[in-house]
């Protein structure tokens, strides 16, 4: 972590106390990582489970991108560290060779092995069910 | 405060961005060449495209008492066409020379496809050849990984490449470590809905540290937020991080990186 930091500012914390059961008291800094950034993120998790309750609705559930999203958010709870870059590897392709043509110049965001199924290092992309 | 936009394609955005940014406090906005939304046809078009990256859009910019930097290539989206891109980038050298002109970029990877491979060989060639600065453009969402892991390689083994040269753009989580511990500069850019948002960038900056890391917007066309790097410096300021953290991140280290450049000549490199 920087050694620079200031930590004199804090607004919100000021008149709402934390309730951190950690033994010692959290600086003021460090409650402003909670009390800033707690409801855009509960905003974010309610989208996510709003999302999964549409595709299911909606009968789109077994999506490849709706089911590696599911495979993804179980990170989130497994109780290890780096959550955000093991999601990002979750979602991302692991093959390891150029593809001999493209597909299309946008990407997805999820991948998904190939029907016929070859050794991921060299395995050619797949769109999925596109 | 002061900060560099170090990555804005401003010729997708009004002058109302371009106040918008003075008054936040850019000193400088920097523009590599990208992809128009579609193919351009011909190489006349990429002629058109770089005098407007080299003489209408600066001019623009001086309105606002901005000095606006750009940079050259064929963007990795229009790579597939291996004879354009070839007649593409042999137009370049004779921008090369133009007054605001850093580097070559952004290059680099789309699709991750093997022409897009050989084109972005051809470009850090070309960058070799003219001991030209190098921006490189990873790829979106599930390329991003794997796309990485070829540009590095692809780096890697050039024997001309100086990794404090090069600059690779758009890294996240399960990027940035790699690209700075193979020596390059890393580029984190703010977008609302991928890439990185200000709190996103911020944890990297405390896990990985503020060495060889810039912030930009990367506004286009697209969804993106030309004030996003500004913004990013009160998510610093409300986690505790001093205003020399702030100028350090936002401003010391572009214009360390850019300044290797000698054409790029904005204010001084000192702590503000």
């Amino acid at each position: 972590m920087p050694s620079d930091r200031q930590f004199e500012f804090s607004p919100v914390s000021a008149s709402r106390p934390s309730r951190s059961s950690s033994r010692r008291p959290a600086t003021a800094a460090q409650r402003a990582v909670v009390d800033h950034g707690f409801i855009p993120v509960r905003a974010k998790l309610i989208e996510v489970a709003a999302f999964l309750d549409r595709v299911e609705r909606h009968a789109v559930a077994d999506d490849f991108r709706c089911a590696a999203l599911r495979s993804a958010a179980a990170l989130l709870v497994d109780g290890k560290p780096e959550r955000a870059r093991r999601i990002l590897e979750s979602l991302s392709d692991p093959t390891t060779e150029p593809d001999h043509v493209t597909t299309g110049k946008a990407a997805l965001g999820a991948w998904v092995m190939p029907a016929d199924p070859v050794p991921v290092a060299t395995a050619a992309r797949s769109r999925g069910k596109k | 405060m002061r900060y560099i936009e170090p990555h804005g394609h401003m010729v997708s955005r009004t002058t109302d961005d371009y106040q918008a940014m003075v008054i936040a406090g850019c000193v400088a906005v920097c523009e590599p060449a990208f992809w128009a939304g579609f193919d351009r046809g011909s190489v006349e078009g990429f002629r058109d495209y770089y005098r407007q990256l080299t003489e209408y859009e600066p001019a623009r910019a001086a309105k606002f008492l901005l000095p606006h930097f750009s940079w050259l290539c064929l963007n990795p989206k229009e790579s597939e066409d291996l004879a354009l891109a070839r007649d593409v980038l042999a137009l370049i050298p004779e921008f090369l020379d133009r007054p605001n002109v850093l580097g070559i970029g952004e290059i680099g990877l789309n699709r991750n496809t093997r022409n897009e491979m050989t084109v972005l060989e051809r470009h850090v060639e070309l960058a070799v050849q003219h001991d030209q600065l190098i921006l490189v453009h990873t790829p979106h969402l599930e390329d991003k990984l794997k796309g990485t892991n070829l540009i590095l390689d692809l780096l890697g083994s050039h024997r001309g490449v100086k990794p404090e040269r090069v600059i690779i753009d758009h890294v996240e989580e399960h990027t940035i470590q790699r690209v700075l511990d193979r020596g390059f500069w890393a580029g984190i850019t703010l977008y609302p809905d991928s890439k990185s948002s200000p709190p996103r960038a911020v944890d990297m900056l405390e896990t990985c540290g503020r060495e060889r890391i810039w912030l930009n917007s990367a506004c286009d066309w697209g969804v993106s937020d030309p004030l996003a790097v500004p913004k990013t410096a009160l998510e610093m300021r409300r986690r505790g991080h001093s205003a020399d953290f702030v100028d350090a991140v936002l401003y010391r280290n572009p214009h360390r990186f850019l300044s290797q450049c000698p054409k790029f000549r904005v204010g001084d490199s000192s702590a503000g």
